[in-house]
């Protein structure tokens, strides 16, 4: 099962039947698995990582950092939970240090981002402060480099 | 008037008769072609890891750019020392048992040369990797083939050496896992030859560049074996498993006299393994383990695949069990290894190595190097299934197989 995991992170369209293959079992029982570890949401969902700076999208997006005061009897989860639910919010993490939670999120222009933390977030109960880190540039996100220029420089044939 | 030189005439015969490599004529078909998928790359599809990078312009920054002692850095040898004698249980001398070469190729060459006298004869199987019998014959020695073949899964037995036997024997070859059948080599057919070997005199040179990348049961270190490692030149490196081929470093170990006599040619032909090199090899040894691993992890889920897409093709293909090659059988295509690799490149765009290049025992083979992109291995096999159906003229062949596929493999495809 953690193998089947570690082949459909690296790759989300490896079919049951190739994964079967690479792992010596049969497609029903890998497709079966796959089935229920979506259904117990260890799967999360599958993705395409795209680079939308190449595109030449403005899209924006920043990290933001938060501190608040936890809730009695729910703790950080119920802030977390009202800061999550925004659909323009793409993470959210508990932290250990200075701050509680961090929080990215992505919008259209950095108007929006700005009217997104002081309208909706600094001023949300239980948050005390925000601070607001706007992305210039990514270089590698969900472990894949974003320009990577080592592809393969192997002579075609060797012996 | 000049007289013009005549420069065949020049040549060391010794030199001239070498034949022609059978790979290189591809290099002339591939440029100009477009989209060509190549499973003829015999090495590992890795860059080197960034560690092992990252330690090595740091080196360079701080000014290593000076040659080393003709023996190579001691903390290098220090520490194959330990690695050795930690995966097989033989201790060798960092001081005077170990030497650093310019990868197993020169290892080859110097123990080759140190050894044979005029007339002596180099056992080499067949297939196996390219230098071995060029190299024989260049250190003045003469190679005896040794044929193995798929329904044996291209081992050597002691059968097939002491057949071969003559007054004039002074070395056994051994390459395994090897290039180019990806076969392994059982522990009771070592110990066998081990035992042909004590009672002949026989040296072993021993190249276990593939060690590491052994899926199916565990690798047999040859100067592990009783009474072995006094008649052992153990040559291994950091090209295939830590995937730095182009660093060119590796190491030669085994009798103290004998290291020395290996180093009185190096030091006068290399001075030294480069020093860069052999920065990145300490790198590799001290902190490579996790990275190395993920990556035989990935060849090992990779070799499955191949061995499937094999069966599904209907080409007959004894289990690799090594390296990273696999080995299937052309032979009902009607086609010759030759013509199959040539005319596969030409309809399908897919490169393998005609089983030929090995030797003659290769013949009706193909090479196949898995070390690829999974989405390239599809893409190959699918082009090489529409190629195969072709020529057989048949739906699906009806496969037979040399052996089973090993349903347990060693499990290091794990890397959790
Ligand atoms: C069996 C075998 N031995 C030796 C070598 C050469 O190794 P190195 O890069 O250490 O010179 C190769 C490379 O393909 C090989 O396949």
């Amino acid at each position: 099962m953690k193998e089947i995991l570690e082949l459909l992170e690296t790759d989300a369209r490896l079919t049951p039947g190739q994964i079967a293959a690479i792992l010596g079992k049969n497609e029903e029982e890998v497709a079966g698995i796959i089935k229920d570890l979506e259904r117990k949401n260890i799967i999360n969902g599958y993705f395409t990582l795209i680079n939308w700076d190449k595109l030449g999208a403005e899209k924006v997006s920043a990290l933001i950092e938060v501190k608040i005061s936890p809730q009695r009897d729910v703790g950080f989860d119920a802030v977390a939970e009202r800061i999550y639910r925004f659909p323009e919010v793409r993470s959210v993490r508990l932290m250990s240090g200075a701050y509680d939670l961090v929080v990215m999120i992505e919008g259209g222009t950095m108007k929006e981002i700005a009217h997104f933390v002081s309208f909706k977030l600094a001023s949300m109960e239980y948050v005390l402060s925000t601070a607001t880190h706007f992305v210039l540039k990514t270089y590698k996100h969900h472990g894949t480099i974003v320009e990577d220029g080592e592809d393969d420089r192997r002579q075609v044939i060797v012996p | 008037m000049t007289l013009k030189t005549n420069w065949a005439e020049m040549v060391n015969p010794a030199v001239r008769d070498i034949a022609p490599s059978g790979i290189r004529r591809f290099f002339d078909l591939v440029t100009e072609m477009k989209d060509i998928i190549s499973l003829g790359v015999g090495e590992p599809d890795f860059v080197t890891p960034w560690h092992i990078r990252e330690a090595c312009v740091y080196s360079l920054e701080k000014g290593y750019t000076m040659y080393t002692s003709n023996h190579g850095l001691l903390e290098l040898r220090e520490e194959i020392s330990r690695d050795v004698s930690q995966n097989y249980k033989v201790s060798y001398d960092p001081r005077s048992e170990i030497l650093i070469t310019v990868g197993v190729s020169e290892g080859l060459d110097l123990a080759m040369r140190a050894l044979l006298c005029p007339g002596d004869e180099v056992l080499v199987p067949e297939p196996s990797y390219v230098s071995y019998a060029p190299l024989a014959v260049l250190g003045g020695g003469k190679p005896v083939h040794l044929k193995t073949s798929a329904d044996n899964g291209f081992q050597l037995t002691a059968d097939i050496v002491e057949k071969a036997l003559t007054p004039r024997t002074k070395i056994i070859l051994l390459g395994y896992p090897n290039n180019p059948t990806g076969a392994t080599i059982d522990r009771e057919h070592l110990l066998d030859i081990a035992e042909l070997a004590r009672a002949h005199n026989l040296i072993v040179i021993s190249d276990e560049i593939y060690d590491k990348l052994t899926y199916v049961g565990e690798h047999t270190c040859v100067s592990s074996l009783p009474g072995m490692r006094e008649r052992t030149i153990l040559l291994n490196g950091f090209s295939k498993s830590y995937a730095m081929t182009g660093w060119r470093v590796g190491y030669a170990a085994g009798n103290s006299d004998f290291i020395a006599a290996m180093t009185k040619i190096h030091q006068y032909s290399m001075l030294c393994a480069p020093i860069t090199a052999q920065v990145a090899a300490l790198e590799a040894l001290r902190n490579g383990q996790s990275e190395m691993r993920k990556m035989i992890a990935q060849y090992s889920r990779r070799r499955r695949l191949v061995v499937d897409a094999f069966r599904e093709i209907g080409l007959p293909c004894f289990e690799p069990r090594g390296a990273f090659y696999a080995f299937p059988d052309i032979r009902c295509t009607g086609l010759s290894s030759d013509e199959f690799a040539v005319e596969l490149l030409k309809e399908e765009k897919v490169l393998v190595v005609p089983g030929s290049a090995f030797g003659e025992q290769g013949e009706g083979f193909v090479r196949c190097a898995y070390a690829a992109s999974v989405k390239d291995l599809m893409e190959a096999f699918k082009r090489i299934g529409n190629f195969v159906r072709r020529r057989t003229g048949r739906g699906k062949v009806v496969t037979f197989y040399f052996g089973k596929m090993e349903q347990k493999d060693n499990e290091i495809r794990k890397t959790v």
